[in-house]
């Protein structure tokens, strides 16, 4: 019997529609104009399930609909920077809009709490789908940003004839270095450059792990048949890994990219004059 | 049997590895090659690697034989044209074949060579470019 109370929801979609939004605007969780059609096509098709299925079978094909017209709004409200509680704020408004309207059609408590067991059931099952759905959305971000990063982050400039230098910014993890070393290896055949000189200056800090990185890039290079130059050591850097006892003795290490781009002129024998 | 050529070309021997190497040819490579040096009292050894795509620990350990044999018989050994892929493996592998001498390209390779042979250099450089 509550049934015939949710199914008559489906009736009274327009005012439902109006306390929800209303409810939205109050809490901020909405920025409107964009909102409003994907709110009224999912209180369309929600209302449908539950006149259709009574609320018992979540599975059914009605809901589906539901629930993937759900996910999509999440996944787009999380690329349009929407935080968690004004995104989970969104069904549980809805909610509370349901049960009002509920409350005003059936006068019988045990129906009413009947039916809004059942709403709630629905929606919370809903709650969890849209905030995974919204995780997923800002994982998505994350990791196209990640890619983003690792892709500007590495040009290889070639600056004189047969010198190429690389200035790394940022953290050198396993992944970037295998990237970096990559660019660099590829450049130095496409270009023939016999140096290259590699600038660490805008790498915040030198552990371990990252002079190892630059070690095997120092050592793939010269398998390759060129010279890498490490420049951009700071005195921090070389306190550093002295402090840790890492060997960079068989490297060429230079202050700055300049007296690198000297030391790679010395080897190509070449000379910068001064024009009179 | 597939054999590897060498070919000389004055004080020096040219190789260039145009299949993937297996074990057995690598081996075969080696003594060839130290025969050859002994036959032409060659000066130099240029291996060209350029269309290797695949070099394992074992082919690596073979290389560094090659450079470290023909040293013995007076002959510099110069790699040539490693692609960046089989770097990064040999790296990774913890195999950075020290005591063998890289260059870009064979151009280069050989002018290292000349290098060497006529300033009786034995400094380890993997740059030269000069045009003298």
């Amino acid at each position: 019997m509550q049934n015939n109370v949710l199914s008559s929801l489906k009736e009274h979609e327009n005012k439902l529609l109006t306390i929800w939004s209303q409810l939205l605007l109050e809490n901020g969780s909405t920025d409107g104009i964009t909102e409003e059609e994907e709110s009224k096509e999912f209180t369309s098709l929600l209302l449908d399930a539950l006149r259709i299925s009574n609320g018992n079978n979540q599975e059914s094909e009605e809901f589906e609909k539901v629930h993937d017209l759900l996910i999509g709004i999440s996944s787009s409200r999380a690329k349009r920077g929407f935080s968690p509680r004004e995104n989970a704020q969104y069904l549980i408004s809805f909610k509370e809009a349901a049960s009002q309207i509920l409350s005003e059609l059936e006068r019988d408590p045990v129906k009413l709490y009947d039916a809004n067991l059942i709403l709630g059931s629905v929606i919370d099952n809903m709650t969890i789908m849209t905030f995974e759905a919204y995780m997923k959305g800002r994982e998505d971000v994350i990791s196209r940003q990640i890619d983003e990063i690792s892709e500007i982050s590495t040009p290889v400039i070639r600056v004189w004839d047969g010198v190429v230098a690389l200035p790394i910014i940022g953290t050198l993890d396993s992944s970037r270095t295998q990237v970096v070393m990559e660019n660099l290896l590829q450049q130095i055949v496409d270009t023939g450059s016999s140096i290259a000189i590699l600038d660490i200056s805008g790498v915040p800090a030198v552990d371990s792990l990252v002079a190892q990185h630059l070690i095997k890039t120092v050592s793939a290079t010269r398998l390759m048949g060129a010279e890498c130059i490490i420049s951009g050591i700071r005195p921090e850097i070389a306190q550093t890994v002295v402090h840790l006892g890492i060997d960079l003795t068989g490297i060429i290490t230079k202050a700055s990219l300049a007296s690198a781009l000297q030391t790679a002129f010395d080897m190509l024998q070449l000379t910068v004059v001064k024009r009179k | 049997m597939e054999r590897i050529p060498i070919l000389k070309m004055g004080d020096f021997l040219l190789v260039t590895i145009q299949v993937d190497l297996y074990d057995q040819l690598a081996e075969n490579l080696e003594s060839d090659l130290i025969n050859t040096i002994n036959k032409y009292s060659s000066k130099g050894v240029l291996i060209d690697i350029s269309a290797v795509s695949i070099i394992d620990s074992f082919m690596g350990r073979i290389l560094g034989n090659i450079a470290v044999m023909s040293k013995i018989m007076d002959a510099q050994t110069v790699v040539v044209g490693m692609q960046p892929a089989v770097a990064i493996t040999l790296v990774e592998l913890g195999l950075s074949l020290n005591g063998v001498i890289s260059a870009l390209n064979v151009e280069k390779g050989m002018d290292l060579l000349r290098a060497k042979m006529y300033n009786g250099d034995n400094q380890e450089q993997t740059y030269d470019d000069d045009n003298e």
